[in-house]
Parts: structure tokens; C-alpha cells; sequence
């Protein structure tokens, strides 16, 4: 390992700063909280000459991932971030920037979704967009999602993945909260970040035409390449992690990271940035003669279904925090762990719990309540309540 | 007229026989040239051009959405920038519906940040791809599939946005209504625009042989009598003072534009339609009072 040259900084200002030494060609944004103060530390640098960046202020989310599609189609790096419902303004263009396999680098401030407008965390942008082809990276920590804005970018541009990234950071959770962080420099990311050169683009000397009409003879093939590659990426994420880890002493080792789960009886599984609130529980539980574990997921999409499924056997009861529902049915995270374990060869008992919508904090007392409930799965040997909400008021 | 050997939008596309788009953009590519980009909006222009594996683009050419070609053409403008290129031309094409209706904010977006970039409307006044339904571009009384005359109506019950009118007032140092019926200002119209560094605007108007309802030969005279009648004007507009107005001789009236589509002929069989009749002709002479158009 070596030595860390760390300053205390906040999280939006950490991930500008890793973005600004990935020297992105292009940036174009628009302001919403909690998402700002990334772009504006980005136009500081701009202003400063410490970036040299085309950027565009844009008159909507809608037109900053436009402008950056059409930027990334002439061959050259990208950057925009977003939250809410600017991310659901630019819904169009991201299945669109995907289709084009534009490999587009996005930082979404994870915030919730109105009405009742709010503009604290929960997951429930990010994971309404989760069709729409981008890979999905959800941090835990500031430096973890500096590290992951510089690595997406190495994953997105990779010739057997291209396909954009969101790299999702907990609105206020991380972005307004100040942390020591460690930022490789430009040299440093120089030498893990190749020159971006893609092989197709819009070039006067080689024309070609991009975003052509695809009808039912075709279409299907471009489906199938688009998940072709996002299974490309489930091999080349935890190379560029492995590369990564060694470059900049930080280790970044799979598509989850397992937390004292050997010989767990029960597993919580969750992402974002409670994965720390729910490390200390686990610590705490551990001190008392619990076999818990935990399971982050660090890569949502493409989903790690084989490294879960490895993750939770033994377990007799898995518990998944998501902080977002698909109303009339069950988080993201939860769903889709069910997809995953119904073809598996294990049958652990699962609970789902809502939690922390709309910036309710989720404290280690509510962490405790739902390994409590999910333990208590495991001892009656069945769920009686499936979809549990966390933390809810009194009627 | 000296028109450039070159094609750059090919032959070999799907367009109707007769399409006043697809000779507009005929015409506005050869002007553009082959150093250049351009971006295409969802419609009739991207569709007929474009079907995998097959493309009518000699220039490279990028479509991604309905709403976004200008916001596209922004950002390509600035890849170009980023490097170091300051010769190719960024063309971004969208027809009425994808300009002056849906894709009114990032086209005002593109011009108010003044990108290098020309803007082409190809105005053929209704959703044509979709099945000539009504735009904001559709003019007074003409009938589409969403504005249907009836006991109660005449048609469209609007008038016709002007979008040269809008473009301008985002101080732009050129907007210019073009037709295929007059290459050759048509190309030198274009030709100005993309020479200008800073965002242009340039509408054409491009007869729909379908949507309109005339035989596909007609095209060009539909078109010339449009301008001829005062119904669609050619100018100018450089740093906001108009210029190159097509002075008229001798206006013609506009029942002999409107009497050959049949977009427009339940105004000659219902009982009142001289009535309506009139409010285009106003229309007209507003046009040539605000560009004094008659010689």
C-alpha cells in the first residue's frame, strides 16, 4: 500500500475534482439539488484554466445529456450530473445514449422523486431509470465515489462494453458532507485512463451515420449486442477495479463487497452510502454473538447475480434495504435479488425492507430492527410480512 | 444557377414522389457541403433516409431523438471545438413539429448560446411522419388529421407560428425563410448561414404532396405560390435588419395557392367559406404591409 496523501473535502467537490483530472472534453449540466455544487466546482476549474473543457450551460437536463450525446458521437469524453427529476427529464436520451453506445460518464446525486416534492435522498430515480441500457455504480463512501467516477470511465470506453455509466452518490448523504478522500492526480489518472479514440464516429474524413432506423429484421440484434455487452462488463468491472486497486492502493475487488458473512446465519444486502451505518451494526451485532453478515452491492447494473447467489449460501434468511418501491410491488433490489434466487440452488427466507424514502435517516436502532426481524424470519422458518416499511408514523 | 455537382443527400431514399423535403435538404446539403456534420430530428427526413443498413448521408449524420437536434448539434459543435477543429460545418436539421413545437426549448437553448451551428426547418406544416396531424406551424384553416373541417369547424383554428420571428428575437445575426421553389436563394441563403460563426436559422418551405393533397408534380408550383400569394415570405434578416425581401409584381390572390390542395377545399364547398376565405387573404396582405411586398 502505499501512502495517502488525504484532505478533508466535500463529497461533491471530491468527485469534481476526480472528474476534472479524467480531463473530459465536453461537460454539459444543468442545476438541481442536491446535484450543483459538482458542476459548480467544475466551472470554477473551467474559469480558472485548471480544466480545459468545453462546457455547456444548457437549458435543461433534457439538452445536457442531447449535447452530450452528440459530443461523445465525435469521439471525444463526456461529462454531466444530475438528480431527480432531472434525471427523469433526460429518460429519453439515456436509452438513447445506450442504443448509440455512447460511453457518456454521469454522476446522478441520488435524490427522491415528487410529489410530495422533496429533495433529500432515496434511490428512487436511479432505479426507474434501471432499463434504460447504463451501467449503474452505487457508492458508499466520497472516496469510493471518486474513485468509481474515474473507473466508470475506463469500464464505459472499454471496446467490448461501450455503454454509459451512472455513477450514483447519495444526495446530501455524500454529497454535502465533507470527508478526507485521497484524489489520484492527472498523471496518476493519465496512466490508468487511456486518451479516449473510439472507432466509430462522426468524422467528415470517414463519414458515417449514427442512430439510423432499426426495423423489426434488426432491431432485435442491437438489443442483443446492448446486453451482450453489459454481460462484457461484468468481466471488465472487476478488471478495472483489480487494475484500479493496484495503481492507486485502494482496494476495489468485485461487482459486491461481502462484510463478515463466512458463517452468517442471517445477511442484510443493501447499497449507497447506509452500507457504513449498517457495517457498524453488523460490528456491533458481532460483539454480541450474532452471525450476521452484510452484502454491498456496489454494481447494480449489470446485476451481480452469480457473485449474490455465491454471497448468501448458507444464510437461512437474507433481509434487503432498498430505499425505493415500485408501488404495487417491491424495492429494486429486493425484486431483483427474488429473480435471481428462483433458478438458484439455494433457498434462503427474505424480507424486504423500505427504508429511508425521501431522506428519512436510517439509524443504527432502525439497522438493529431489521436484522431483529429478519433473524426472527429465520427462526419461524417463514415470512409473514413480506414488504415491510421501516420506521413508519403511528396512524 | 450554379449549383455543386456533389450530392451529399443521395438518391435511393424512401420520400414520396413529389416530397418538398427531401429536395429541400437536397439542396441545403449541396450548399453545406462535404466538410460537415449534420443532426436529424425524428420524422419523415430520418426515416426515409435512414434504414438500416442503409443511409442517403454522403456527410456523417446523426439522429437520436424527436426533440434534441439542436441540443445534438450543440454538442457536437463543442466535440469539434474540444478538437482544436474550426472548419467543419455543424448542420442541424429538424422538420416544424421537431422545431418549432417539441423541440422549441432546445433549439431556443442552441440559439441564445449563440453555437456554431445552422439551424434548417423544413416546414411542411404538419406531423407529416405520423400521419399530418396538426403543428404549431399549420397555417389558419387548413385541414390534417387533428384538425378536421366539421359542422363546427373550418380546420385549424390557429395561425401559423413564426418561428423565423422567434429565432430572431434570440439576437442571432441570421434567420431566413427559404423555398424549394427558389434554389438558388435557397442555397445562398444556407450558404450565408453556415458561413456566419454563430448559430443561424434558416425555414424552408417544403410542400407535402401527401399531407397537402396534389399530385407529386406539382410541388414546385405549389411552392412558388405560396410566395407568390404572400402566404409565405422570402427575406432575410442579418443583425436584426431584413433584407432580400422577394418583392412581388403582382401578388396573386390566395384562393389560387389554397384551391389546389385539398387541405384547403372545404373552404370552397362550405356555404361560409368565403368568409374564411377572406381572413387568409388578410393574412396575406398583413405579410406584404409588415415586408411591403408589392412593387
Amino acid at each position: 500500500m502505499k501512502r495517502e496523501n488525504r484532505e478533508v473535502m466535500e463529497g461533491s467537490h471530491a468527485v469534481a475534482h476526480a472528474v476534472k483530472n479524467c480531463s473530459p472534453d465536453v461537460i454539459a449540466a444543468y442545476p438541481i439539488t442536491p446535484q450543483t455544487h459538482i458542476v459548480e466546482k467544475l466551472s470554477q476549474f473551467v474559469a480558472d484554466g485548471e480544466l480545459k473543457s468545453e462546457y455547456l450551460k444548457v437549458e435543461s437536463e433534457f439538452s445536457a445529456m442531447s449535447a452530450c450525446v452528440g459530443a461523445s458521437a465525435t469521439g471525444t469524453r463526456t461529462f454531466t450530473a444530475t438528480s431527480s427529476q432531472g434525471l427523469i427529464l433526460m429518460d429519453e436520451v439515456l436509452y438513447n445514449a445506450s442504443g448509440l453506445r455512447l460511453p457518456i460518464v454521469m454522476v446522478v446525486a441520488n435524490r427522491a422523486v415528487g410529489a410530495p416534492i422533496n429533495i433529500w435522498n432515496d434511490h428512487s430515480d436511479s432505479m426507474g431509470v434501471r432499463d434504460s441500457g447504463w451501467i449503474q455504480l452505487y457508492a458508499e463512501s466520497n472516496q469510493e465515489v471518486l474513485d468509481m467516477a474515474i473507473q466508470s470511465y475506463k469500464i464505459a470506453e472499454n471496446d467490448d462494453v461501450r455503454l454509459p455509466a451512472m455513477v450514483c452518490m447519495d444526495g446530501f448523504i455524500l454529497t454535502h458532507t465533507y470527508e478526507p478522500v485521497s484524489i489520484p492526480t492527472k498523471e496518476e489518472v493519465s496512466d490508468f485512463l487511456p486518451e479516449f479514440d473510439p472507432e466509430h464516429k462522426l468524422d467528415p474524413e470517414d463519414p458515417k451515420s449514427f442512430g439510423t432506423v432499426g426495423f423489426p429484421g434488426d432491431f432485435m440484434e442491437f438489443k442483443y449486442q446492448q446486453h451482450e455487452a453489459m454481460q462484457n462488463a461484468k468481466e471488465v468491472i472487476p478488471e478495472v477495479f483489480k487494475e484500479y486497486s493496484e495503481k492507486m492502493g485502494r482496494e476495489y475487488n468485485g461487482l459486491i463487497e461481502e462484510y463478515k458473512t463466512e458463517d452468517a446465519d442471517v445477511i442484510l444486502i443493501s447499497l449507497g452510502s447506509v452500507i457504513g451505518t449498517l457495517k457498524d451494526t453488523v460490528d456491533d451485532l458481532r460483539n454480541e454473538g450474532e452471525k450476521v453478515g452484510l452484502i454491498k452491492v456496489r454494481v447494480f447494473r449489470p446485476f451481480p447475480e452469480k457473485q449474490l447467489i455465491d454471497a448468501i449460501e448458507g444464510a437461512r434468511a437474507v433481509g434487503v434495504l432498498d430505499k425505493n418501491i415500485s408501488l404495487g410491488n417491491k424495492g429494486a433490489l429486493y425484486s431483483e435479488l427474488l429473480d435471481s434466487l428462483y433458478n438458484s440452488d439455494i433457498t434462503p427466507l427474505t424480507i424486504n425492507f423500505i427504508a429511508g424514502l425521501g431522506g428519512r435517516d436510517i439509524p443504527e436502532s432502525s439497522a438493529k430492527k431489521m436484522y431483529e426481524k429478519t433473524k426472527d424470519v429465520a427462526e419461524r422458518g417463514y415470512v409473514e410480512d413480506e414488504i415491510k416499511f421501516v420506521d413508519l408514523k403511528e396512524a | 444557377m450554379a449549383l455543386e455537382e456533389e450530392e451529399y443527400f443521395e438518391s435511393g431514399h424512401r420520400a414520396c414522389a413529389g416530397c418538398g423535403l427531401a429536395l429541400g435538404a437536397r439542396l441545403a446539403m449541396k450548399a453545406t457541403g462535404e466538410d460537415a456534420i449534420a443532426t436529424c430530428s425524428t420524422g419523415c427526413l430520418e426515416v426515409v433516409s435512414s434504414p438500416y443498413p442503409e443511409s442517403s448521408w454522403e456527410i456523417p449524420w446523426i439522429h437520436s431523438l424527436f426533440e434534441n437536434s439542436a441540443a445534438l448539434g450543440s454538442g457536437i459543435e463543442a466535440g469539434l471545438k474540444a478538437q482544436g477543429n474550426d472548419h467543419t460545418k455543424v448542420v442541424a436539421q429538424g422538420g416544424d413539429g421537431g422545431t418549432v413545437d417539441i423541440g422549441i426549448r432546445s433549439l431556443s437553448g442552441m440559439l441564445e448560446r449563440n453555437h456554431d451551428v445552422t439551424y434548417v426547418c423544413y416546414d411542411n406544416e404538419a406531423y407529416m411522419n405520423t400521419g399530418i396531424q396538426r403543428s404549431g406551424s399549420t397555417p389558419y384553416d387548413a385541414s390534417t388529421t387533428t384538425s378536421p373541417p366539421g359542422t363546427e369547424s373550418y380546420g385549424n383554428e390557429n395561425r401559423k407560428k413564426d418561428a423565423l420571428e422567434i429565432a430572431a428575437a434570440h439576437g442571432i445575426s441570421y434567420v431566413a425563410s427559404a423555398s424549394i421553389a427558389f434554389p438558388s436563394d435557397l442555397v445562398d441563403k444556407v450558404k450565408k448561414a453556415n458561413e456566419i460563426n454563430g448559430a443561424t436559422y434558416v425555414q424552408i418551405h417544403t410542400p407535402c404532396p401527401t399531407g397537402w393533397g396534389y399530385e407529386g408534380k406539382e410541388t414546385i408550383e405549389i411552392a412558388r405560390l405560396a410566395v407568390e400569394t404572400g402566404l409565405w415570405v422570402l427575406y432575410g434578416k442579418k443583425d436584426g435588419e431584413i433584407q432580400n425581401i422577394n418583392k412581388l409584381n403582382d401578388r396573386k390572390p390566395v384562393e389560387e395557392y389554397l384551391k389546389k390542395q385539398k387541405r384547403f377545399k372545404h373552404l370552397f364547398k362550405k356555404e361560409d367559406g368565403s368568409k374564411e376565405l377572406e381572413k387568409i387573404q388578410n393574412i396575406a396582405d398583413r405579410n406584404a404591409e409588415k415586408f411591403s411586398l408589392d412593387k
